[in-house]
């Protein structure tokens, strides 16, 4: 076993977090695939920090968190503000813009 | 420096928590039930602190439990159960053909940069952090800091402080944002007061007074209304000074029949 698992692991979560992203529908769920993918890329950044030597990868990993930690607030105000005016919290009924 | 062997015990973490970690995500995409997917999520973030634990980084790893699972995913649930639970996803494919086409196009994505990492990495020696903060695998302190958090906090307040500032005024905006985007304006007088509800309660409906609790055997909390005795007579005793009994309204004679209350106590209509 090499960090090579942890790598392809990473990329395994990322990609799944992607396919949710476009398939599903509910906003807060294609918010939790979005988180996913934050924490797959993590992991990539803790497994590369722990290869190389340096404690760099984990001080980007933890800014990754905080920055994820400040979006899924504003991102979910989002999601209750258009849920009030809409009555739904589907990507597909939020269209306005389209045209 | 000699790179460091990873060790069987760690091997063994990775085969046991990797399929947990991949069913995580695996059920959070396909549970059709929201609250379902927030909790095979939690699964798998805590699948990866683990990981973070094991790979010599225990502050990650405790912040990812705390913060991930333990405020983000709280948040995740809270709005999801303002927002309703109920409010699943739609089957219907608004682009056709574009749920097998992501699927395919996953697939193809994981092949091929799993493939490729596999093949870059797989021979990468791991230097390890026992230089850099103590610890790890060999168990000794005296690196250049004292521990996993000393480092982390050396190269925070050093290197990384502008980026740590800029952090804070992140954070800020976030919360601002937040509380600007979830504030509802109501308009002023719009608000009723106690006196105005109580008056349109008492204008609109026919019975104004509170119902009798369950379980109490009356029709009616009207002083007027005598009390009854087993076989379904007024008690006389009952009977309010100053005030005229009233008869109060049956129930409807299907109910008696077909399991009312009065049915099931046997004390109408002598049926049994």
């Amino acid at each position: 076993m090499s960090i090579a698992n942890y790598l392809v692991l990473a990329a395994i979560l990322f990609t799944i977090g992607a396919v949710g992203v476009l398939v599903r529908r509910n906003a807060i769920v294609v918010f939790m695939c979005v988180e996913l993918m934050l924490n797959s890329v993590n992991l990539t950044l803790v497994t590369f920090a722990r290869s190389t030597g340096t404690v760099d990868g984990q001080l980007i990993a933890f800014f990754v968190m905080v920055v994820a930690a400040a979006e899924v607030v504003v991102g979910l105000a989002i999601i209750m503000s258009v849920y009030r005016t809409r009555r739904s919290a589907s990507v597909d009924d939020v269209n306005l813009l389209k045209y | 420096m000699s790179p460091v062997v990873i060790g069987t015990g760690e091997t063994i973490v990775f085969w046991v928590l990797a399929p947990i970690a991949l069913a995580g995500a695996l059920g959070m995409v396909l549970s059709r039930n929201a609250v379902h997917s927030a909790l095979w999520l939690v699964n798998t973030m805590l699948a990866l602190g683990v990981f973070y634990v094991v790979q010599e980084a225990p502050f990650l790893g405790a912040v990812q439990i705390i913060v991930y699972t333990g405020a983000i995913m709280i948040l995740f649930l809270f709005v999801l159960m303002l927002v309703g639970r109920d409010s699943s996803d739609s089957v219907v494919e608004t682009l056709r053909g574009q749920r097998i086409a992501a699927i395919v196009l996953g697939i193809g994505f994981a092949g091929l940069v799993g493939a490729g990492v596999a093949e870059a990495t797989r021979d990468t020696p791991v230097t390890g952090l026992a230089a850099v903060q103590g610890g790890g695998s060999s168990g000794a302190r005296g690196g250049a800091a004292d521990g996993n958090v000393q480092a982390i906090a050396e190269l925070l307040f050093t290197r990384y402080l502008l980026a740590f500032e800029v952090t804070s005024a992140l954070l800020i905006t976030a919360a601002v944002g937040a509380m600007v985007l979830a504030h509802t304006e109501r308009e002023p007088g719009s608000r009723q007061s106690q006196k105005e509800l109580s008056r349109a309660r008492f204008l609109t409906t026919e019975h104004p007074q509170t119902l009798p609790g369950p379980g109490v055997y009356a029709r009616a909390n009207s002083i007027a209304a005598p009390g009854r005795l087993p076989d379904g007579t007024p008690a006389p005793a009952s009977f309010s000074t100053g005030v005229q009994p009233q008869v109060v309204d049956e129930l409807p004679p299907s109910r008696r029949r077909d399991g009312g209350p009065d049915a099931a106590l046997g004390t109408i209509g002598g049926e049994p």
